[in-house]
């Protein structure tokens, strides 16, 4: 117990270090840069939440941004279509995102790897497609735009404390369910469904509980995009962005916690450092993720941790 | 909204045309797409890449030719051989030291050749909306039992069979395709029996592209061609690969037709929803058969 209790706490200590050297970000950043930094944090919790499916449980999410996308729309429309407090709707996010997952993982958990995938993609676009077309309701392929927030987040640095603090307290969260016994069955599962079958684990279960798990997730972080960004729009839900996080996960090492987190800032500053150069930022993200493909496949952190030898997670298997 | 206050004979009749005609274009493209998976095992996401490549090089030859007949035949004939080329390129270069890679990672590899395929559209084209004028002979209306029915549409109609016996001919009845079919099922096997696999799957991977390009050569004439379209059209072909059963050319076809019926016919019933009925067919189709409605090649 001991033991455990203090490699914990070896895990916390730098943890907590970091956070507190963000809170004192925006007193010497310039706005700009602080909003970004929130962004970065949406992004990251997001490609973190799809690596629980994709890294740890190794199962192919293919449409995880459906779910961000839910937990945008359930914000935006509590705050636009009700007279609910807005607190309401961030609450709301990551359960309506938690339903969906269930909804669909019920159906697509049958089947397994490319299948699996396809089939989320279909449902997650049937979703997409009725947010695109429902005007009088979701605003249609136009969206939502200048959402009024709770005042203490609508400034750029309150967005950003909203988005630290609710990032901070994810991680934890996430961190303690992947060093769970659920998330050592999950692993389990992932290495061998066959004899984790055998031995008593529910497989199916254990997948499904860890797509709404990681859907409640991808919720928060479509909740804190809109406090970022005060809008939403149906391309937050696009099949196109889903494959945008796997990439995340790609480049950071889904084989390490953090890598996606690491992923995700990579693309985000590509997308607006690059941006600035030229319009044609897309073709150098290509070309980058090629490159990593063929060379580096194991991702950026991921290389480097094997350089040094550490890192618990194995890589993904695919049964032939 | 009245609900389904549109339907009459005469307009389920045209719009059965119409999604007809729909049907021949994402048949051609979906059959190309699901020769790769088949074959290759290749989620190719570059397919509708491709396609857009076919629509826009279609639009320059056509211009280049000064329009008319001669300038559209030429285009149909030149753009999907071009989209082959390319592809061949892309093959030879890049795909044959990945064969052994996990389906995740050539799903990923496949769309970054998307967002460099894409940025390179761009480039050379711009971001304006393109028009492909049809030919004389081609515009214009057939009356058909007293209902106006646009030529071209009719052509794609007839298009559509042409392609589908060309594809059956060739896996059936041609060695190449029997090599295919036979990689397809154990490619080991077929290599040690003497015949150069690699080269099958060149060929198959260019032949699949083909129908890419040719997919999107003969859908100019009939919308905008614009950024974008790549992605709109590559969603759909996937989901009719995937209800149909993977690798299955008859799959697609019957896919193709599910996919086209219920869009064109949706839109008398609910026009505003008439995108999403086509999904909902694909999820109930796949809840009730999670292999697709045919038989597939996995």
């Amino acid at each position: 117990m001991s033991d455990s209790s203090r490699s914990a706490w070896k895990d916390f200590v730098p943890g907590l270090a970091v956070f507190v050297i963000f809170l004192f970000v925006p007193s010497f950043l310039p706005r700009f840069h602080v909003y970004l930094l929130g962004l970065i944090f949406t992004t990251g919790l997001l490609a973190v939440s799809l690596n629980l499916v994709l890294g740890l449980g190794g199962m192919y999410q293919f449409h995880h941004a459906v779910f961000y996308g839910i937990g945008a729309y359930t914000v935006a429309l509590v705050i636009t279509k009700t007279a609910l407090s807005p607190w309401i709707g961030f609450l709301l996010a990551p359960l309506v995102s938690a339903l969906l997952s269930l909804a669909i993982g019920l159906i697509c958990v049958r089947l397994s790897k490319l299948y699996f995938g396809m089939l989320q993609i279909s449902l997650g676009s049937l979703v997409w497609a009725v947010v695109f077309r429902w005007y009088s309701f979701t605003g249609g392929d136009d969206g939502i735009h200048g959402i009024s927030v709770p005042d203490i987040i609508s400034s750029t640095s309150g967005a950003y404390y909203f988005s630290l603090v609710l990032t901070g307290l994810c991680l934890v969260v996430m961190q303690r369910i992947v060093n769970s016994p659920f998330g050592r069955s999950f692993q389990a599962v992932r290495d061998n469904p066959v004899r984790s079958e055998a031995v008593g684990i529910n497989v199916k279960r254990v997948q499904l509980t860890g797509m709404v798990i990681s859907g409640a997730f991808a919720g928060i972080a479509g909740s804190m995009f809109v406090v970022i960004e005060g809008s939403v729009f149906p391309e937050l839900m696009f099949w196109t962005l889903s494959l945008e996080i796997i990439i995340m996960c790609l480049l950071g090492g889904w084989f390490t916690f953090l890598g996606p987190m690491l992923g995700a800032a990579i693309i985000v500053l590509l997308r607006t450092f690059v941006g600035i150069y030229t319009e044609y930022w897309t073709i150098i993200l290509g070309i980058v993720l090629m490159l990593l493909i063929l060379f580096l496949p194991q991702g950026v952190l991921g290389y480097f941790l094997e350089k040094f030898d550490r890192g618990g997670m194995k890589p993904v298997r695919e049964e032939k | 909204m009245d609900f389904a206050s549109n339907i009459t004979i005469p307009a389920l009749f045209q719009q059965t045309l119409v999604g007809l005609s729909r049907t021949t274009i994402l048949f051609i493209v979906a059959s190309g797409l699901s020769l790769i998976l088949g074959v290759l095992r290749i989620p190719n996401v570059a397919h509708g890449s491709l396609y857009m490549i076919g629509a826009f090089i279609m639009y320059s030859v056509n211009l280049f030719f000064g329009g008319g007949q001669a300038g559209f035949w030429m285009a149909v004939l030149i753009s999907p051989v071009a989209v082959a080329l390319i592809s061949l390129a892309v093959e030879r270069g890049l795909f044959q030291h990945l064969y052994e890679r996990e389906h995740l990672m050539l799903l990923l590899f496949t769309f970054s050749i998307t967002l460099v395929f894409g940025d390179l559209v761009k480039m050379v084209w711009g971001s304006d909306y393109r028009c492909v004028d049809l030919p004389a002979s081609f515009q214009g209306f057939f009356t058909i039992f007293g209902f106006p029915f646009p030529r071209y549409n009719l052509f794609l109609i007839i298009i559509g069979p042409v392609v589908a016996f060309g594809l059956w001919f060739l896996t059936n009845k041609t060695r190449i395709g029997k090599i295919a079919r036979a990689a397809a099922v154990d490619r080991e096997m077929v290599g040690a029996i003497g015949i150069n696999v690699s080269l099958v799957f060149a060929a198959v991977f260019v032949i699949g592209c083909f129908l890419a390009g040719l997919g999107g050569a003969l859908v100019a004439p009939t919308q905008n061609i614009r950024q974008g379209m790549d992605h709109a059209i590559i969603i759909e072909a996937f989901l009719i690969v995937i209800m149909g059963g993977l690798g299955n050319i008859w799959g697609a076809l019957l896919g193709a037709l599910i996919f086209g019926l219920t869009d064109s016919i949706g839109v008398l019933v609910l026009p505003q929803f008439a995108i999403v009925f086509p999904y909902v067919v694909v999820v109930i189709a796949l809840f009730f058969r999670p292999k697709g409605l045919l038989k597939s090649t996995w």
